[in-house]
């Protein structure tokens, strides 16, 4: 800006000058030019003294920011190019000024020569004026007027005047005197214009002060450099554009300057990184654009270093690019420091990450460790105050009760044993600890929710059992019913082709109905829910599905398999169809809305697909908003025969014999009432009679014999028809032995039975273990059939063996095919039972301690052979009882040994008949080898 | 519906047996026991199986002492026991356990010392589960008894 300024002023000056100069001749032997450039030369001269001094001053500034400056080198730059730019503009300046002077003093010698001049020609005027004038009379008219203008300008105003008559000695005398002033007036001028020149050439030296003034600002500003680069590591250098050093700056020279200028990096090291940086200050150059990049050299110069490298294009006047400025800085130190840093950074990271694995680690085993204890207090503090529950309802199921009592208690029972039967499959620890403890643990801590069991889907085995889907559907709504708080209905409809029997997971299908079930009332508020059952043909998944196939098989379970649909209808608020695709994952709800409306974990419908899939089915879902949705579950069973049973089954199918069974295994339709349905219809106070499950079409009413349809005098009651449990109710009742129980237990002593049950059972069972000789039965008025058939002749049979298992099983055998029989626990033992009586057979254990089997068999035949017992006596065997060795003749029959061998190699058959043994039952003995061994000795 | 709560225990039951003859912890010498259960011995398999357990705990008490022995010789008394546990083992169908026993008895037979520390260790382990699954058993059928007993009080 400054100079900007400086420089226009400079040209007005200039012009002026100029003007000056041009208008010269027109005022030609005046003072005036004399005048005006005295008056305006020192103005112009100060002037620009005041600007350069301005210039001086920032300069000074600059000085001082310099340091700053140079941190910006583009300023930096800048700057110096301003001082060049300022100290060639004042050179420029100085050599102006010197001109001008120039210029004024070679006109004031033109003046000077001019006047000499005129005196000269004065002179010869004065001496020939009439010779001249003549001559000149016409043709110098210009001269002549000229010489007039002349006259004028130069000394017009000191125009001598000479009062003495031409010619005259006094007239030249004065003209002498006055030539003479204007001489010595001539060269006054002459030396003031002398001192006048003098003067200026002081100008012209004071002038080259701020010349000085800003070499010596650049010199401090270069030591100043020197001083702050004296100990950088650092090297600076500019380079063409073919990236040859024309300049390079460095503290530790280890090349010569000839080694280096006009040279190219790569021209001057080897090694790695030259390249780098010679490749990167190209890409700057490329670029126009200042960069900066750490590049480690490894040279055999300089060893390996790291610099930190900047590089900014220079560019010319003219905006070409005519090189790079390249500034390093050594920052090998740093790097490894840095790298240093970062690697403890990292290895800080890896111990904070293993750290936080071990904290979890330790947390997930005290979280294994916790679930155990849970399951262990949960067996306690829950299994069995539960199996309390259920037992006591049990028993108060065999009291008297009228019908609805009794089909409350039902589903009181089957409740409570759904729950226990849930808790132990979580409780079941082997379940758990085979990898599913934390999904375990997850579940348990977060949902206490009653499909719990279902976090142990991998785990969980499918089970086989029968069951009657119509008892299912029915007890699942009627569980449903007795909690139900709203006016629905529910209803449920089996097709009459459903099998009555079939065979399936009935414990997981519960599972799965309760719980869509439940979704379906959550979601209704008025209207219906329903469970429909219906045989289709087998769908199109089911053919690939060849696993579930094995599974079946492997139950062993080769009836015809149906496939059953089951709807879960309602008639709700129904799912919206975008909320369907999500509707089975887990914790999902259709929306956070109906989470908040309806509660819940999100965690059945998910369940539920997992448990029927795993099943091989298939669970879909149709819904109309408002309207309700249907839930359909598809899922193979096994059709099971009522008649139909295997060994396997013989227990259970005995046991279901055993239950009273009801009529309605072919009931296809039942309906519930909320139990509590009066207080939310608005009618009356209703009986809660409408609970039971009633006939729509009742073919023969039955009347209640129990009490309360009769107490509550309803005479309209709906008629029930529930044969099995009415006939259970009546037998009770006709047979009187109710009021019996009913008075056990009227005493308020719930546990009573089950602990006598209980202590009759275990002392039972010592007295029976400690006896082990005798077969005595406890209860004399049931004996089998055998039994009464072998009472007339007891064949009396002696077991040889010394294991007491073997010894309870055989006794147990025995006992069931009607034998009784004595028992030696070894050779010796048996050698002198055989002595003592007479047996009709002997069952030997080969291998026995003291004697074995064999021996004594030997032993036995060497007896009935010699009819002594000297080969006993000899084996070392203690005879007793010698002297009784009469008492009891033995029957010329041989008596039959039957080995008994774990048939093992020394055990083999051939050494028992070579022994002398006439049979052998394998070990171990089963009930049927032993009837048709004795069936063949004793008859 | 009346006795779900025995059916189910029933079912239970059954379970357990079959995912222990599908182990092959059992075979069906122990269903040979069940069916000399009856009324007039209702206790008969959880006699047996007690008594089974007090024997072979004694024998395999029996049979460590003399393994810890570091002295010991005698193979033949290892092999009478290990009879004794093969003997009531396959009486009660506990057929793992007597799986295992024969193979402890046959290193015995052969003098081996390590294989016969290695047959207990064994013999122990699976002696245990089997304990532990009658225990299992016996509670489910204790459970069933009771709700069997009292719904038919006779």
């Amino acid at each position: 800006m400054v100079v900007c300024e400086m420089e226009t002023d400079h040209q007005n000056e200039e012009m002026d000058v100029e003007n000056l100069s041009s208008m010269w001749p027109e005022h030609v032997g005046g003072a005036q030019p004399h005048n005006q450039f005295n008056v305006e030369k020192p103005a112009g001269d100060s002037d620009t003294l005041k600007e350069v001094d301005i210039a001086e001053k920032r300069t000074m500034a600059d000085l001082k920011r310099l340091p700053e400056l140079m941190n910006t080198t583009d300023q930096g730059s800048s700057q110096l190019t301003n001082l060049v730019k300022q100290w060639e503009y004042m050179q420029d300046h100085a050599v102006r000024l010197l001109r001008e002077e120039l210029k004024i003093l070679t006109k004031q010698r033109e003046e000077a020569e001019a006047k000499e001049l005129k005196i000269i020609e004065e002179h010869n005027f004065e001496t020939e004026e009439p010779e001249n004038v003549p001559v000149l009379d016409e043709s110098s008219d210009l001269l002549r007027r000229f010489k007039e203008k002349k006259r004028d300008a130069l000394v017009g105003r000191k125009r001598i005047e000479i009062d003495e008559e031409f010619d005259t000695v006094a007239y030249w005398k004065q003209k002498a005197l006055s030539m003479e002033k204007m001489l010595e007036a001539s060269t006054e001028r002459e030396r003031r214009l002398i001192e006048k020149l003098e003067e200026s050439l002081k100008t012209m030296e004071s002038h080259s002060a701020p010349v000085e003034e800003l070499t010596q600002n650049l010199k401090r500003a270069e030591g100043f450099l020197h001083f702050i680069l004296q100990n950088a590591p650092i090297v600076m250098g500019h380079q063409d554009k073919d990236l040859r050093y024309l300049f390079i700056y460095n503290k530790f020279p280890t090349l010569r300057e000839h080694d280096i200028l006009g040279k190219t990096d790569v021209e001057i090291f080897h090694g790695g990184g030259v390249k780098e940086s010679e490749d990167f200050k190209r890409e700057v150059l490329e670029k126009g654009k200042a960069s900066k990049r750490e590049i480690t050299f490894e040279t055999d110069l300089f060893g390996s270093k790291t610099f930190l490298i900047y590089v900014e294009p220079v560019y010319n006047k003219a905006r070409e690019k005519i090189g790079i400025n390249y500034m390093g800085m050594e920052v090998t130190d740093q790097v490894i420091k840095r790298e240093k840093m970062a690697k403890l950074r990292e290895d800080n990271a890896v111990r904070k990450a293993m750290e936080s694995e071990l904290t979890k680690t330790i947390h997930i085993t005290e979280e294994t460790m916790r679930a155990k204890q849970m399951l262990a207090t949960m067996s306690h503090e829950i299994r069995s105050p539960l199996s309390g529950v259920v037992g006591m309802a049990e028993i108060l199921s065999t009291t008297k009760l009228d019908k609805e009592q009794r089909q409350l208690l039902n589903v009181m029972i089957s409740s409570g044993d759904l729950v226990l039967q849930l808790i132990n499959d979580i409780l079941d620890l082997s379940k758990v600890e085979s990898g599913n403890v934390f999904r375990f643990l997850i579940l348990l801590c977060g949902h206490v929710s009653r499909f719990l069991c279902c976090c142990f889907l991998g785990v969980m085995k499918l089970e086989a059992t029968k069951f009657r889907p119509r008892e299912v559907v029915k007890h699942v709504l009627q569980t449903a019913a007795a909690s139900l708080k709203k006016d629905l209905t529910l209803e449920g409809n089996i097709a009459d082709e459903v099998p009555i029997l079939v065979v399936g997971d009935v414990l997981r299908i519960r599972q799965i109905l309760t719980n869509l079930i439940s979704n379906a009332i959550k979601f209704t508020h008025q209207g219906k829910v329903g469970i429909k059952l219906k045989v289709i043909p087998e769908p199109s998944f089911a053919s690939d599905n060849a696993l579930n196939a094995d599974a079946e098989e492997q139950n062993g379970l080769a009836e015809t398999s149906v496939w059953i649909r089951c709807d879960v209808y309602d008639t709700g608020i129904g799912i919206p169809e975008n909320a369907l695709p999500c509707l089975f994952k887990k914790y999902m709800q259709a929306s956070a809305d109906h989470a908040r409306k309806y509660g819940g974990t999100g965690l059945g419908l998910a369940i539920c697909k997992q448990l029927v899939e795993l099943m091989g089915g298939q669970l879909t879902v149709t819904s109309t908003v408002n309207l309700g949705s249907t839930f359909t579950f598809i899922l193979p069973y096994k059709v099971a025969t009522s008649n139909d049973h295997s060994d396997d089954q013989d227990e259970f199918s005995d046991m279901v014999d055993h239950q009273p069974e009801p009529d309605d295994t072919t009931e296809g339709y039942f309906q519930f009432k909320p139990l509590l349905g009066s207080i939310y219809s608005n009618g009356g106070p209703v009986v809660g009679n409408n609970f039971l499950p009633h006939k729509v079409m009742l073919t023969s009413p039955l009347k209640l014999i129990n009490g309360f349809v009769d107490n509550t005098g309803q005479s309209e009651a709906v008629q029930v028809e529930n044969g099995g449990y009415m006939d259970e109710a009546r037998n009770e009742t006709r047979s009187g032995h109710c009021p019996e129980s009913a008075h056990q237990y009227e005493n308020g002593n719930g546990q009573c039975p089950s602990k006598e049950s209980e202590s009759c059972s275990s002392s039972q069972a010592s007295s029976e273990m400690e006896s082990e000789l005798t077969v005595s039965s406890p209860r004399e008025d049931v004996k089998t059939e055998n039994e009464v058939k072998e009472t007339s002749k007891q064949p009396k049979i002696l077991l040889v063996e010394d294991n007491k298992i073997n010894i309870m099983v055989a006794k147990s055998m025995m006992k069931q095919l009607g034998y009784t029989f004595d028992i030696a626990n070894n050779g010796v033992e048996a050698i002198n039972a055989v002595k003592c009586s007479c047996y009709d057979l002997v069952l030997m254990d080969v291998c026995m301690p003291v004697l074995d089997g064999l021996k004594a068999t030997r032993l036995i035949r060497s007896y009935e052979e010699s009819g002594n017992w000297d080969a006993a006596v000899e084996a070392g065997v203690d005879i007793k009882t010698l002297e009784d060795k009469q008492m009891c003749m033995r029957s010329t029959n041989r008596l039959p040994i039957i080995a008994m061998t774990a048939n093992t190699l020394a055990e083999s058959s051939e050494e028992c008949y070579a022994n002398g043994m006439d049979s052998f039952i394998s070990k171990p003995v089963t009930l049927q080898k032993l009837k048709e061994c004795l069936q063949q000795y004793l008859h | 519906m009346l006795g779900f709560g025995v059916d189910r225990l029933q079912a239970d039951i059954n379970r357990l047996l079959t995912s222990l003859f599908h182990q092959g912890v059992l075979d069906e010498q122990f269903l040979q026991l069940q069916q000399l259960q009856d009324e007039t011995s209702p206790t008969f398999v959880y006699d047996v199986i007690n008594i089974y357990f007090d024997e072979s705990e004694k024998l395999l008490r029996s049979l460590r002492l003399l393994l810890m022995d570091r002295e010991f010789s005698d193979y033949k008394k290892i092999g009478l026991h290990l009879n004794q546990l093969v003997g009531s083992s396959s009486s009660i169908g506990a057929r793992r356990v007597r799986n295992v026993c024969v193979a402890f008895r046959s290193a015995s037979e052969l003098n081996n010392r390590p294989g016969c520390l290695r047959g207990l260790e064994i013999v122990e382990h699976e002696y245990h589960y089997l304990k532990n699954m009658m225990h299992e058993l016996f509670q489910l059928e204790q459970q069933r008894l009771l709700a069997a007993g009292v719904r038919y009080p006779m």
